[in-house]
This record gives structure tokens, C-alpha cells and sequence, in this order.
């Protein structure tokens, strides 16, 4: 029978009519209410043990999800430049992404990556990053990288050289450690706090990183180590300029003309270096990709040579 | 009614049952897998960090899992009381077959729809596995826990088909005697029960009462164990499964559906269809 059939072609265009018309109400309505809140991180659930059962056979992938999710925690933050930044989910995101999956490498050692980064740019937490990490060493005790990583959490974190020494030791003395691990402890109780033993450190893991993020993040931290080195040397420059009796104010052209520099400089990201023309102090340009840059413990905190 | 069980009519039992899941479409869960799995695994290179190959692998193993669930159960509990529903019960059990053979037949051709959904699943996510390894860096490989093309992930498939091998049998046991809707909650009340196992078992160490962690560990033996059968995670990240653990679940299993089919015989046959 198709008397009571409705013709295809008629009713669809009704429908794509009425479906563009609700879709042109919701716009105007949005902008004239300013309905949309923004959105919330909320984690509902905050127990690993409670998601495991509810999950049934899905604890991996749920791991995932909480993994996911924690990154983007961390990447929507790290966006936020002015904004207050929120981490307050990061830790129990990875909690329960490594409550799922207790073998989940990455989660262990993003995450202590991401909680160790001192404020402003990350959330400046490496004791939750030590937490996290012996807790993944409870569950995989012949994992030096993360013995090496809660070294990390204390070098980068908490700038406690010592502690840091201790565990670079301890993981070295592991099964199948890196080579690296012995000189980077020597270095570090030696040279802690100096930009030369940051550097080591950045270098053995841009070279070893098992990821290309851990890597490219490495790579990074290293550019803006030579930021701060050739910030120094600028700042010389413009000082040795000044004391030779060089006109004021002082500019990058005047330095390049009167023979100092080759050519305007620039951070390795390629951003000029901003030079103030009275005091002669170097800065980063305020739009450089490598900003912020790390803060340098104060000289009492370095470790003393032979210590 | 003869009680005598013929391969030939359960196998024609079987092809007809998977002639109409063909029929009723549900391969296309195959191309809903195919289109998740290959979206998923483009989305996931940028969403994370270099996990792609470990989430790929929980995505396709998770949704092969999930898929068969579905089918198993809806499928499964559909398989006797549509032809009640529909009253074609009557010229079945008027042909000379059992009721045993036609509860078998159904079991069979149900459990090979999804044999054919989980090995085409299955091929769908290594060759997905396979291009996001060819164009992987071959030194972030060394940091893998498992090769991508890992035919141990077979292990994975192998003991989730097991597995829905059990679900279709609570299903059809279930449908035998009870109404579809009864059916349907009984059967995903028991895969969630079954997914407790470990904590039926480890009962006494929450409890001071004798008496109910026996029932506990009772429960634990009766009640279908579905956990047993998930080895996703240890195969994702290239821990061994031991050939003796899979026989024994796959044993396991088999007689678990050899005890449900039995039941549904019995309660079949005893049926009364007027």
C-alpha cells in the first residue's frame, strides 16, 4: 500500500529547512544571551579501584581516555598565558589512568614530566611527580628510567642536587641502565644549579627520549639554555661597548656598526633579542616561542664544586 | 521427540541461523569498527604524545570486545523468541528435529557470525596497525613495549571469542524460558557479575562472616568468570600469556557453554508451546 507513503524528496527538504532554522535561532539566541559557560574540567569519579570495576573489561581503554585527558589538562593550561592556570585534575588524572593500567610507561613518565615543570609554566608539583613515579616502580621495580625520571622531579623540580645525585646513582646502578646515568649524578652533585649540568641533562634526554615529545621537549629546554647563555654574552657586549665609551643610547645597530656583532641577534628560535638601550640589559621579545624561560636557583643553592 | 543430537541438522541449523544475521545486517558492524579504528588512529597521532600504537591496539581490542558483546547478546536472545514471536516455533518443531539440535544449531551459527565479525575485526586492526608502523620513526620503535604487528594480539582475539562464546550461551539458556526483556537484563546482569570474579573470590578478606564468604567463594565457581578470558592489557604491553592459561580458559569456557547448552536443552525441551 502507498497511499499513506510521504514523498521523500519534499519531506527531507522540510526537514533540512526546519533543522537550518533551529541552528540560526541557537546562534542568535548564544549571542544574545551569552548562554555558553566555559568549559570545566570535572572528574566525576575519582577512585582507580572504582573505575576499574565499572570499566568491566575495558580498564585499558578507559586508561586511555584518563591519559588523553590529562594531556589535554596539561596542553590547555600550558596554552593559558595571562589566565590563571588550573592543574588541580592533572595528578588524579594520571593516578587513574596508571590505576588502570599499571603498566602504562608513558602515563608514569609524561606525567612526572608535566608535574615536576616549575610554576608558571607548569604546576611546579614534584612531590606528586615522586608519588607517581614510585608508584609505577611498585608496579615495575626494574624500570630505572623512572628512578631516573624522580632524580629528574628533584634536579628540575625542587632544585635539591643532592637527592637528584642520589637517584641519577641509583639508577645507574639498575639492570640495563643507560650509560649516561653515572657521569649526569658525578656532574650534577658537582656542577647542580649551573646551566652546565642542566644542559648535560637536557642533552642525554633529547638524545634518549623514548618519544618524540619527550625528545622535542629536551630539544627545546636546550634552545633555551643557549637563549640564557647568549643573553649573557650580549649583555657583556653591550657592557664592554658602554666602558670603551661607546655613544648611549646603545642599539643593536650601533653594536653591529661599531663592530661587536655580525648581524642583530637573535634567540635560536630565531625572535631578536630585545636590548635596552640605557641599561644595556638583554631580554627575550616578549612573542618568543622559548619563553618562559627557567628560573636559575640563586648561587646558595648550587651545589659547590667536589661536594 | 527423538533426544539423538545430528551434526548435519545443527549444521543446517547453523547456516541458516547465519544466513539471517548476513541478512539482518549485522556485519556492518564491521565497517562501523573499520571507520572507528582508522579515524581513531589519525586522531590519536595528534591527541597522544606518541601513544598511538597503545591506544590503536586498547581501541581495537576494546571495541572487537564491545561489538561481540552486543551481538552476542542481542542477537543471542532474539535467536529463539523471535521464532516464537513470529510463531514460525510451530513449522520448526514440526520438521524432524530436536529441540536440543535446534538449541545447538542456533548456538553454532551465531557463535560462527561472530567468529567472521572478530577475524575480520581483527584484520581490519592489524593492517591499521601495520601502516602506522610503516611510517613510525624506527627509533621511537625501540621504545615499544610490543611490535606493532604483534600476532600475539591473536591471543587477545582468540580468548575474547571464547569469551563471547560464553555470553551467547547465557543468552540463548536464558531465552528458553523466559521472556526477551527478562532475557536481556538477566544476560547483562550476569556479564557485569562475571566481570567480578576476583572479588567474589578474595570475598573473606573483606568479611568476617564465615558463612557468606563461602557463599562468595561459591558464587565465584558457579557464576561465569568473564575476567579470566581479558588478557588485552598484558598483551598491549608484551607480557607473556602462557599457552598452558589459554588452554585451560579456552577449556574453561568450553565447558561453561557446554553446561549452559545443556540447561537450555532441558528447559527448552520442557517448554510448552501451545
Amino acid at each position: 500500500m502507498t497511499a499513506g507513503r510521504l514523498p521523500a524528496v519534499p519531506v527531507l527538504v522540510a526537514a533540512a529547512v526546519l533543522l537550518a532554522g533551529s541552528i540560526g535561532l541557537q546562534v542568535r539566541r548564544d549571542r544574545a544571551f551569552h548562554t555558553d559557560r566555559p568549559a570545566e574540567h570535572v572528574l566525576y569519579v575519582q577512585s582507580p579501584e572504582v573505575v576499574r570495576r565499572l570499566a568491566l573489561s575495558f580498564d585499558a581503554i578507559v586508561a586511555d581516555v584518563y591519559y588523553i585527558r590529562a594531556l589535554q589538562v596539561f596542553g590547555a593550561a600550558q596554552k593559558k598565558t595571562r589566565q590563571a592556570k588550573d592543574y588541580e585534575l592533572l595528578y588524579p588524572l594520571l593516578d587513574m589512568a596508571t590505576g588502570l593500567d599499571p603498566q602504562f610507561n608513558m602515563a608514569y613518565r609524561f606525567g612526572a614530566i608535566f608535574l615536576t615543570e616549575p610554576k608558571p609554566a607548569g604546576p611546579g608539583r614534584p612531590d606528586l611527580a615522586e608519588k607517581l613515579l614510585l608508584k609505577g616502580l611498585k608496579a615495575n621495580p626494574k624500570k630505572w628510567e623512572y628512578v631516573q625520571d624522580i632524580g629528574f622531579a628533584h634536579f628540575w623540580g625542587s632544585r635539591d642536587y643532592r637527592t637528584a645525585a642520589s637517584w641519577f646513582q641509583k639508577a645507574s646502578e639498575m639492570p640495563g641502565a643507560a650509560w649516561f646515568l653515572k657521569p649526569l649524578a658525578a656532574t650534577t652533585l658537582a656542577q647542580g644549579g649551573q646551566r652546565s649540568a642542566a644542559r648535560m641533562l637536557f642533552k642525554v634526554l633529547a638524545e634518549s627520549g623514548e618519544v618524540e615529545w619527550m625528545r622535542k621537549d629536551a630539544e627545546r629546554r636546550l634552545r633555551q639554555l643557549d637563549a640564557m647563555d647568549a643573553m649573557d654574552a650580549l649583555r657583556r657586549v653591550a657592557a664592554t661597548h658602554r666602558s670603551r665609551g661607546g655613544p648611549a643610547p646603545v642599539t643593536w645597530d650601533g653594536l653591529v656598526r661599531a663592530g661587536y656583532l655580525r648581524g642583530i641577534p637573535a634567540d635560536p628560535d630565531g625572535f631578536v633579542f630585545v636590548l635596552d638601550p640605557w641599561t644595556g640589559d638583554v631580554r627575550m621579545a616578549a612573542d618568543s616561542t622559548l619563553l618562559p624561560l627557567p628560573d636559575e636557583p640563586p648561587p646558595e643553592h648550587q651545589a659547590v664544586p667536589g661536594s | 521427540m527423538s533426544l539423538g543430537v545430528s551434526a548435519g541438522t545443527v549444521g543446517r541449523i547453523a547456516a541458516n541461523v547465519f544466513k539471517e544475521s548476513v541478512r539482518d545486517k549485522v556485519l556492518y558492524s564491521v565497517v562501523l569498527f573499520a571507520i572507528l579504528l582508522i579515524s581513531a588512529s589519525y586522531i590519536l597521532g595528534e591527541l597522544s604524545a606518541g601513544q598511538e600504537i597503545k591506544i590503536v591496539k586498547d581501541l581495537g581490542l576494546a571495541a572487537i570486545s564491545l561489538f561481540g558483546h552486543f551481538i552476542a547478546i542481542f542477537i543471542g536472545i532474539g535467536l529463539v523468541s523471535k521464532e516464537m514471536e513470529r510463531r514460525s516455533i510451530y513449522a520448526l518443531l514440526a520438521k524432524p528435529m530436536s529441540r536440543t539440535e535446534l538449541v545447538l544449531g542456533k548456538f553454532v551459527g551465531l557463535l560462527a557470525t561472530l567468529t567472521v565479525n572478530v577475524l575480520v575485526m581483527s584484520a581490519a586492526l592489524f593492517i591499521v596497525l601495520a601502516i602506522s608502523d610503516a611510517v613510525t620513526d624506527p627509533f621511537f620503535k625501540k621504545a615499544w613495549e610490543a611490535p606493532a604487528v604483534d600476532p600475539a594480539l591473536l591471543t587477545a582475539t582468540g580468548l575474547i571469542l571464547v569469551q563471547l562464546g560464553v555470553v551467547t550461551a547465557i543468552a540463548i539458556f536464558f531465552s528458553t524460558f523466559t521472556s526477551p526483556v527478562l532475557a536481556a537484563a538477566f544476560t547483562v546482569g550476569l556479564v557485569i557479575v562475571g566481570h567480578f570474579g576476583a572479588d567474589l573470590k578474595n570475598f573473606e578478606q573483606i568479611v568476617d562472616s564465615k558463612p557468606l564468604a563461602w557463599m562468595a567463594r561459591g558464587l565465584y565457581y558457579i557464576l561465569p568468570n568473564l575476567a579470566s578470558f581479558d588478557v588485552k592489557l598484558q598483551v598491549v604491553h608484551g607480557q607473556p600469556v602462557t599457552a598452558g592459561y589459554v588452554a585451560m580458559t579456552t577449556g574453561y569456557g568450553a565447558l561453561y557453554v557446554a553446561t549452559l547448552l545443556t540447561l537450555a536443552s532441558l528447559f527448552f525441551s520442557r517448554r510448552d508451546f501451545k
